[in-house]
């Protein structure tokens, strides 16, 4: 039974990894041939770090089972600490390539911190108590940084709370200016980028749900008591997960605040968080491939139906309600079946691998 | 239970499958080559029509088509108007420019408020389409940007100075009060610059206080201020909480003199506001739709007639720029068919040498960077109307 | 007098948090659903009694059961629509279906009543008691707003108590299987507390609006997320835990405003909601609940 499912993990992890390159060629190629609107090309880096984001969160409530209202503070922490070392390293290091890597890297550091700070006392709790303490902190991510001021000189960088106090030496510039953000971003983002963040997310994720830890997680998830009592260190498990989504959330924050020439702490409020839980659920919780799909689909929905104009959102909430009770309806589902045993015939069997097991209990 | 997963997937390949398919139909006919209409030239701006923000948008999209049907119907010089909905969010910004592009927009109306500006503006500047923005106020917005002009009154560090000025030399108030939007650049600009110049001319400021997006109770800010004494209160911000703060202040029996800046103007027309709460509010501001102007009066009766409501400065804003554009199209000779590079070095050189009279203010006069300068009139509201203070 | 008069503003405030927060806990205690639509809910409440008042003149108690009727219809036929054919699948593509809503709404109120901001009268007038010689002023808003809050807590109380529906509902709360082999009817259950907290959303929305009189389709969005903190503050699906977490909240807000930064409140706010919750982790006044192996 074990081995079987992990054929079957393996065989759709492949599945997701070949997806992503064949989407990636064929936006590259039309990318490079001309023959792509400049809407979708506009969309390209920002789906990618919906995509991250969505699949970190999805490690979180589909493979952790908890949770998480306040995912767009890890983002908003990438994206300033992120775009804060690549702006200072601006003139140490010409290539805008080495520094979109280190700016994600420093973003997904000190998301991780954040992960590691909020973590501990967050994953005491349970359930929708534990909901609400994530959105919290989410809420709280917001009001430091916006009011956040830091500058950088010769002398190095320069922080200050509340009001702006920085002294900056002559040639010094401001970097984070309160609740304006950051207003002189260098857009050093790219395509090639952000499907190199997806892959390297897809790997960590796949990895560490195939893995040792990864059984563990889901163990806890499934049966917190069970697990303890054969031994699983729940604290360390449940921490592991959570701080590598805050991580790779982070680096997605960074690469979206590199694709613009201006960020805000607002932007990073509870309607993104929640924005990125709809793709989760949306997705299948657990399914990694579902949360690309509809990070992507509800990334471009918005602009597809820009010709409907004032009735655009209004169309949009429709489709996210129709959506969500069409995939749960007894009946469509019996027609569901049906396609999707006509689709998957020469397979046989049902090629759906149910990774989420008891997640959907476990909110 | 168990197959779920895999329907929802299903059932979203098909939707992404529709989507992709959609977005083509609608984008691919449309290649971004301008100049593909001959006859009319193709305008495009963005600006939040839906969510918190959405009423500057829709102002400033209702008062720009209303200058283009005028123009369209002189025959002469045409206009394509199209105004994209940002939700006032710098992404979804950049994300209705784009949709613009592929449209084949050829000048820029660029954004109505200053966030998704900065990004549009950046965006505007590396594919050289000139933008005339109608009221983003944000140094940022133009800053080092060849291509961008500001049509909105006074750059707002000007206005908090001249608001200062204003103050000291009429004597208005000896305790001066600051409330301000701090998460926001229009009224921390202002502050600032008002504070700067109170200094230098030795204004006592007594109290300042904040207050952020989504907040609406001001019983501490208001109290804070009473207890400091403040017989001025100088507030930098739309009418929006400016219209909460007369309303609690009335409520605490707290009468100081309320001294405004153009963003207050609006508060007269809000359906339901008792202008009693207003009156002796005084403020700057460069258009008042209570103006005796001829040219005035009739756009607010077409605005009336068309929309239903009284238009605000963002309305005229946006309709002065469509005439601004007007002109310099027609003194640089512009064609349809040009393309927006072409187009863009024809304004460029246009906007910073000709001298234009609108709504919002006569002999306004644009530099290199993108500024505008007009004056600013100090009104005070009596009796529910705007009466001119010089 | 300085601090009365705060903790009066923080006690006005909190009184509607209260009231929101009551709507929402008495939905999760039954549907066991965070109804993220019901701050919309609210905004419409409003919206309805400003057009009977101001625009149909009529007496502002009419205006008030005006809204009252409308939010409760609305309350049935959303969750007849959008929530019922979720009864049986996971609790997050319900949460994900009351965002839709949510957005429904908010979307649907600015193409009806445009974005521009509308001023909303107050229902009790704007008038103010002056006590120890004027240095401490309540308004007739503060003193309604709290006065309902405690009618409205005491007599849910008492329904859920000792009705026959309030039992009903107490025993769908605690397993609806059970308490359909009973014999009682879920599915209205289940509707006669949406009607409630749609009921009570309207009444939310009007001393809401009478208190800050501003009126656009997103007034409901922030009260709403306030709201639901301090039902969980308070122990999420009980109602006095509901009523003190209100009360407190916006106690906290107006406090942190004033002794501390008028920049960073809800930054105070969330943090002691979040020291209370790991001290407590039920909320005040939520129930414990013992895991079973």
């Amino acid at each position: 039974m074990k081995k079987k499912t992990l054929n079957r993990n393996t065989r759709k992890n492949f599945a997701t990894y070949g997806l992503v390159i064949a989407a990636y060629a064929v936006l590259q190629t039309m990318t490079v041939t001309g023959s792509i609107t400049s809407s979708l090309k506009g969309m390209l880096v920002p789906i990618c770090a919906y995509v991250v984001m969505a699949v970190s969160l999805n490690l979180t409530v589909g493979v952790l089972g908890e949770l998480s209202l306040g995912h767009a503070g890890f983002m908003s922490v990438g994206a300033f600490t992120g775009v804060t070392a690549a702006m200072a390293l601006q003139n140490a290091i010409p290539s805008p390539a080495l520094r979109l890597l280190i700016g994600m890297a420093v973003g997904a550091v000190f998301a991780a911190v954040a992960g590691v700070l909020i973590g501990i006392p967050v994953l005491r709790l349970k359930g929708d108590y534990l909901a609400i303490v994530t959105l919290a902190f989410g809420e709280i991510i917001k009001s430091i940084i916006n009011n956040l001021y830091v500058g950088v000189d010769e002398n190095g960088l320069q922080l200050s709370l509340l009001t702006n106090k920085l002294a900056l030496a002559e040639g010094g510039k401001i970097i984070i200016n309160g609740p304006m953000g950051i207003t002189t971003i260098e857009k050093i983002s790219t395509f090639t980028a952000g499907f190199l963040l997806v892959m390297l997310t897809l790997f960590i994720v796949f990895n560490l749900v195939n893995s040792r830890s990864g059984r563990a997680i889901m163990a806890i998830r499934d049966n917190r008591i069970a697990a303890e009592s054969v031994g699983v260190n729940i604290v360390k498990y449940r921490l592991m997960a959570f701080v590598t989504s805050a991580a790779m959330a982070g680096a997605a924050g960074t690469l979206f605040a590199m694709n613009y020439s201006t960020i805000i702490a607002n932007k990073f409020d509870f309607n993104t968080s929640i924005l990125v839980l709809v793709f989760v659920v949306l997705g299948g919780l657990g399914n990694m491939l579902g949360s690309i799909i509809a990070a992507a689909a509800l990334t471009i929905l918005p602009e597809a139906l820009r010709q409907f104009a004032d009735y655009r959102m209004l169309i949009y909430a429709i489709v996210l309600i129709l959506v969500m009770l069409i995939t749960n309806n007894p009946v469509l589902k019996g027609y569901l079946d049906i396609i999707k045993g006509k689709l998957t015939g020469r397979a046989k069997k049902p090629a759906g691998p149910t990774p989420e097991g008891g997640a959907e209990n476990g909110k | 239970m168990k197959h779920t997963t895999m329907k929802k997937m299903i059932a979203l390949a098909l939707a992404t499958i529709m989507l992709v398919a959609l977005c083509a139909c609608g984008g691919g006919s449309s290649e971004p080559e301008a100049g593909a209409s001959a006859e009319a030239f193709k305008l495009g701006g963005t600006g939040p029509l839906t969510g918190g923000a959405a009423i500057y948008g829709n102002a400033a999209k209702n008062g720009a088509q209303i200058a283009v049907d005028e123009i369209n119907a002189m025959g002469g010089i045409q206009f394509e108007l199209k105004y994209e909905d940002d939700a006032h969010d710098a992404e979804k910004a950049v994300n209705a420019y784009n949709a613009l592009k592929d449209w084949g927009m050829q000048l820029s109306l660029g954004s109505v408020t200053s966030a998704p500006a900065n990004a549009t503006s950046a965006e505007g500047f590396a594919d050289r389409i000139f933008s005339l923005t109608p009221s983003a106020s944000a140094p940022t917005v133009i800053e080092g940007k060849d291509n961008m002009f500001q049509m909105c009154f006074l750059d707002y560090p000007t206005q908090g100075g001249a608001s200062a000025q204003y103050i000291s030399d009429m004597q208005l108030g000896e305790k001066i009060g600051i409330i301000w939007k701090n998460d926001e650049d229009y009224s921390t600009g202002l502050r600032n610059s008002f504070v700067d110049k109170a200094e230098e001319l030795g204004l006592t400021i007594v109290a300042e206080s904040t207050f952020t997006e989504d907040n609406n109770d001001f019983s501490v800010q208001l109290t804070e201020m009473q207890n400091a004494g403040a017989d001025l209160v100088f507030l930098p911000m739309y009418y929006q909480p400016a219209s909460l703060i007369f309303a609690q202040a009335n409520a605490m029996g707290y009468a100081p003199k309320w001294f405004g800046v153009d963003g207050m103007d609006g508060i007269l027309t809000m359906e339901g506001f008792d202008p009693t709460l207003a009156e002796g509010v005084m403020l700057l501001t460069p258009f008042n739709a209570d103006s005796t102007d001829e040219a005035t009066q009739a756009f607010v009766a077409k605005y009336q007639e068309l929309y239903n409501e009284i238009p605000n400065q963002f309305a005229a804003d946006a309709y002065d720029c469509i005439y601004a554009y007007k002109q310099a199209l027609e003194a640089a000779g512009a064609t349809p068919d040009m393309s927006a590079e072409e187009l863009n070095d024809l304004m460029i050189q246009q906007f910073t040498s000709m001298t234009f009279d609108g709504l919002t203010g006569t002999g306004m006069t644009w530099d290199a960077t993108g500024a505008v300068s007009k004056s600013a009139h100090g009104m005070v509201i009596q009796d529910g109307a705007y009466v001119g203070l010089d | 007098m300085t601090f009365l008069n705060y903790l009066l503003s923080g006690i006005s405030l909190g009184s509607i948090y209260a009231i929101i927060a009551l709507g929402y806990t008495m939905v999760y205690g039954i549907a066991k659903m965070l109804n993220f639509a019901h701050g919309d809910v609210i905004m419409v409440g409003a919206y309805i009694c400003f057009f009977a008042v101001s625009r149909f003149a009529l007496p502002p108690l009419v205006g008030v059961l005006a809204a009252m009727a409308v939010c409760t219809v609305l309350g049935i036929l959303v969750e007849r629509l959008a929530y019922k054919p979720l009864r049986a699948a996971p609790s997050l593509a319900v949460l994900i279906t009351a965002i839709g809503v949510s957005y429904f709404l908010q979307n649907g109120a600015q193409l009806l009543w445009t974005p521009n901001p509308k001023v909303f009268s107050s229902v009790v007038g704007t008038g103010r008691l002056a006590l120890f010689g004027g240095q401490l002023t309540v308004s007739y808003v503060t003193i309604t707003t709290i006065v309902s809050c405690i009618v409205i807590m005491v007599a849910l109380t008492l329904f859920t108590g000792n009705t026959k529906m309030g039992k009903a509902m107490r025993a769908c709360s605690e397993d609806k299987g059970a308490a359909q082999l009973m014999g009682i009817n879920v599915n209205s259950t289940i509707s006669v507390t949406f009607a409630i907290g749609s009921g009570l959303a309207a009444i939310a929305g009007v001393l809401l609006c009478s208190a800050y009189p501003n009126l656009v389709p997103t007034t409901g969005s922030m009260p709403g997320i306030k709201a639901f903190t301090a039902a969980v503050f308070g122990g999420i699906g009980s109602i006095p835990g509901a009523f003190l977490g209100g009360l407190l909240l916006g106690v906290i807000e107006i406090f942190a405003k004033a002794y501390i930064s008028t920049q960073l409140s809800d930054a105070v706010v969330f943090a002691v909601l979040i020291v209370v919750l790991l001290v407590k982790p039920t909320g005040l006044l939520g129930k414990q609940i013992r895991e079973k192996v």
